[in-house]
């Protein structure tokens, strides 16, 4: 009998089911690949054959041109792989479309995570705890300084800037995927149904948010705006445009980050930002360790991110972990 | 110590000086006695909690948290304070409404060494975690949110529509919450008495000349030394010593504080004397020698005879009662020259003018001056009255250009504040001898500015790709970067293998052009000192 897991393989590039022959987020173009979400250092380009939800297959799509390969797989539902392994996405509550992928082969059960969130998101369905033998998770946000505070304190402190400052408008940078749904989702949720301004960059990956049913309200570009419009309101742009020059157009903007990373003050100091906000698309620490607990795992595999406390974290709680060195993933602007 | 935590924070998220003088002024006009004088006491670093110290927190994180969950979360963070703040338990929802700032202040005075590791806590409990990161701040001092005392001294001036001279003219007849200080600033009521008190005044400071050229008939010269700008103050019957901050260096230098027996406030450079720079007699040591005698509490009779210290005039405030600050450069100059007599000689000698006949006769003069105890020109507006501060056009400083070398970056750590996270602070050496033949680098010398926030990613990208061993937070790098270092003088120095250490060192250039063997020796170094 072959030792417990070897069907499963953590190779520099990616996740490897040996049997299947598929990779699971890979950092190179192979033959068969199974994405769990569509953040481009998990969905590359260029694969042979490439599962993922419809969703994930829409955003590959809208970044690569082409939907070659595709092979859509719903929540829920379990897919028969060569060499005797079922695969089933189950939602990760990270971003639209985003996946864990449950492996079962030979009495075994591998989850991996890709990446994931346990707040309530209303732009995905929430992630899904499912027991088993190895738990192959991120670790982005895997220091105990990471507690990300409650979302509607952080729509408040956005808020509250825009009543004080009316003649100013707020410039937010967000991750185009995924968080500047999230921002704009839950800025409607607080009640704020005023027009929000959009990068140019932003508004493909909005649209198809909408194609998929998300209600995101009145969304403006700020290239069709006239400057005074913006006195007021809220602007989202990606990260990268913050500092840029495109921002001169906006009237006098107070510099906000949507951010994990903005807990650490030198953080959003280093990206010049005025008005840290702290959300995050990661579990925190609390949400990491408290979800090994409850999958409740053999074997835990960490992936990406500061690895390091979270093995330590393992260790001091009698439970078997170890680091992948996978290469590739970054540290996105989370 | 909500908003008192609020105001921290943004402080740490504003740039601009005026936007963090509106804050500060904001802060001080709509806040209540006594917790606005226990800020600005915090914002100008006039607090001190005995018992609580960043190891304390240290301790009390570790009891708590594992040491090394701790430590990989420090290094991340980049401050300790900060750290712990985000690492702290959340309290359960009983616990006690947060204290405002002054029942904190209180509490903290009221803590000794046996009991702060059970009273901080409990504290600690009532806080989240932006009110704790404020009060570690507060409780060890050094707020590190970008504002000087003179900036928080500025922000009250302009909260209250009162000139700054007159704050810091005050300021130091008072100690914290500043109950007269408000009274007066905000309700009119009449100022602080500092009559009959050895009070620190403000210096007045000079601007660096750049390009200018300025009409000696409008201006005169004196050499700028290479000591320690002090205040000396008599009145009431005592004397004390302050440097450029106003801090009260008197403890130090006991000495200086028998020298003065009348009422007077002088300005000059505290200096040791030595007979070896320019040989001759009544001349001073070089800055090496005035360390020996900085930052001491106590201070040996051996010390006193070895490292003996005066103070070279420039200047004369206030003579017998009389404030003289108004009167031009020339009448005060008079005055003191008519007061030297008075003073004794082994304490107080007269700093000289430099006589030039054009500007281009004063440039030949400082670039022949090799005294290390020189550190370039001073110029003077001789119809300047003393003024508080930095005024444009009145006085200038004309530096001696800095000495040059090549050193190759040997290693590199983590910096911390704003640099947390990237390798900011770089160790770098020179040549033992041919590297050729197989010669080794020694270090030199450490710096951690002089470059651009691109270079900085730059080194930091080099680094990180380079390292080729750790030691902890530092990395040794392979010998591939050639930095320019440009530094005021360099000494012959025990504590380096080297032998040597170099004075203000910064990095001048980053040579990528330059191989690692074309950096300079040891001996070019050794060769620049003048101790």
């Amino acid at each position: 009998m072959a030792a417990p897991f070897a069907w499963i393989r953590a190779e520099p590039h990616g996740i490897h089911v040996v049997p299947a022959d598929c990779w699971i987020d890979p950092s190179l173009p192979v033959p068969n690949a199974l994405v769990t979400h569509g953040h481009s250092d998990h969905a590359r380009g260029g694969h042979g054959r490439t599962v993922a939800t419809p969703e994930t297959l829409a955003i590959m799509e809208l970044r690569y041109q082409t939907r070659e390969g595709a092979m859509p797989v719903q929540y829920g539902e379990t897919i028969r792989l060569p060499g005797g392994v079922d695969a089933t996405f189950v939602p990760a509550g990270h971003v639209l479309g985003s996946a864990q992928i449950v492996l079962d082969h030979a009495g075994e059960r591998v989850v991996v995570t890709g990446d994931y969130k346990r707040r309530p998101d209303p732009t995905c369905p929430p992630f899904e705890a499912v027991p088993c033998d190895v738990f192959v998770t991120e670790a982005t946000f895997g220091l105990p300084v990471f507690r990300h505070p409650p979302i509607e304190r952080e729509i408040g402190k956005l808020r509250d800037a825009l009543r004080r400052e009316p003649d100013r408008c707020v410039l937010v940078g967000a991750y185009a995927l995924g968080k500047a749904q999230r921002l704009i989702a839950e800025l409607r949720r607080a009640g704020h149904h005023d027009a929000i301004f959009l990068h140019g960059a932003l508004e493909r990956m909005c649209r198809l948010y909408e194609a998929f049913g998300v209600d995101l309200g009145e969304l403006r570009l700020v290239a069709d705006a006239r400057r005074e419009e913006l006195r007021g309101a809220t602007v989202i742009c990606p990260p990268s445009a913050l500092n840029d020059r495109w921002s001169r157009r906006l009237p006098d903007p107070i510099t906000a980050m949507a951010s994990g990373w903005m807990r650490v003050r030198q953080r959003a100091r280093q990206r010049n930002v005025e008005l840290p906000l702290i959300i995050s698309d990661h579990a925190d620490w609390d949400e990491l360790t408290a979800t090994i607990e409850e999958v409740d795992p053999a074997e835990s595999w960490i992936t990406h991110g500061r690895e390091e406390a979270l093995l330590r974290w393992c260790q001091l709680h009698k439970r078997r972990a170890r680091a992948l060195a996978l290469v590739g993933y970054e540290d996105e602007d989370d | 110590m909500e908003r008192f935590a609020a105001l921290l924070d943004a402080l740490v998220y504003t740039r601009g000086r005026n936007a963090k003088l509106a804050l500060i002024a904001d802060y001080l006009r709509t806040t209540p006695d006594p917790d606005r004088g226990w800020a600005l006491a915090a914002l100008t670093d006039a607090l001190d909690f005995p018992a609580v110290k960043s190891s304390t927190i240290r301790n009390l994180l570790t009891e708590r948290v594992d040491p090394l969950l701790f430590a990989l979360s420090r290094d991340f963070v980049g401050d300790t304070a900060e750290t712990a703040s985000l690492l702290w338990p959340q309290a359960s929802d009983d616990a006690m409404p947060p204290p405002s700032l002054s029942e904190a202040v209180g509490l903290l005075q009221g803590m000794t060494r046996a009991s702060v590791m059970s009273e901080l806590p409990r504290l600690l409990d009532r806080l989240d975690a932006d009110g704790r990161y404020a009060l570690f701040k507060l409780a060890t001092g050094g707020l590190r949110v970008g504002v000087s005392a003179r900036l928080a001294k500025t922000a009250f001036a302009q909260g209250f529509g009162v000139p700054v001279e007159e704050v810091e003219e005050y300021w130091h007849a008072l100690v914290p919450p500043y109950a007269e200080l408000f009274a007066w600033g905000a309700h009119g009521a009449p100022p602080p008495d500092t009559g009959e008190l050895p009070l620190f005044r403000p210096f007045m400071l000079a601007h660096p000349l750049e390009d200018a050229v300025l009409d000696l008939e409008d201006y005169v010269a004196e050499w700028k030394w290479d000591g320690i700008r002090v205040q000396i103050a008599h009145a009431g019957g005592e004397t004390r010593l302050y440097s450029r901050t106003g801090d009260d260096v008197t403890g130090s230098f006991p000495e200086m504080a028998e020298a003065l027996g009348f009422p007077a406030v002088l300005d000059g450079e505290l200096l040791v004397r030595g007979t070896h720079q320019g040989g001759e007699v009544g001349g001073a040591a070089s800055f090496n020698a005035l360390q020996q005698r900085l930052g001491r509490k106590t201070v040996s009779t051996r010390m006193l005879a070895d490292y003996p210290a005066f103070v070279r005039l420039y200047d004369v405030l206030i003579l017998e009662g009389e404030d003289v600050r108004e009167l031009p450069w020339t009448e005060r100059r008079a005055r003191l020259e008519a007061l030297m007599p008075r003073l004794p000689a082994e304490r107080f000698d007269l700093s000289p003018v430099v006589e030039a006949d054009h500007f281009e006769h004063l440039a030949e003069i400082r670039a022949g001056a090799r005294d290390e105890a020189i550190e370039g020109l001073m110029l003077k507006r001789k119809d300047s009255a003393y003024v508080a501060g930095r005024k444009t056009g009145l006085w200038y400083k004309w530096k001696r250009d800095p000495l040059l070398v090549d050193c190759v970056l040997m290693y590199a750590q983590r910096g911390s504040g704003k640099r947390s996270s990237f390798y900011s602070d770089y160790t770098f050496g020179c040549w033992d001898g041919d590297p050729d033949e197989g010669a080794e680098l020694l270090p030199v010398g450490k710096a951690y500015f002089g470059f651009t926030d691109e270079e900085l990613k730059q080194l930091d990208r080099y680094v990180r790709s380079h390292t080729v061993n750790r030691f902890g937070p530092v990395r040794e790098t392979d010998r591939g970067v050639v930095f320019e270092v440009a530094f005021d003088s360099v000494h012959a120095s025990r504590r380096h293998k080297s032998g040597l250490a170099m004075r203000f060192p910064r990095i001048s250039r980053i040579r990528w052009d330059k191989p690692a063997h074309e950096a300079d020796r040891i001996e070019t170094l050794r060769a620049l000192v003048r101790d």
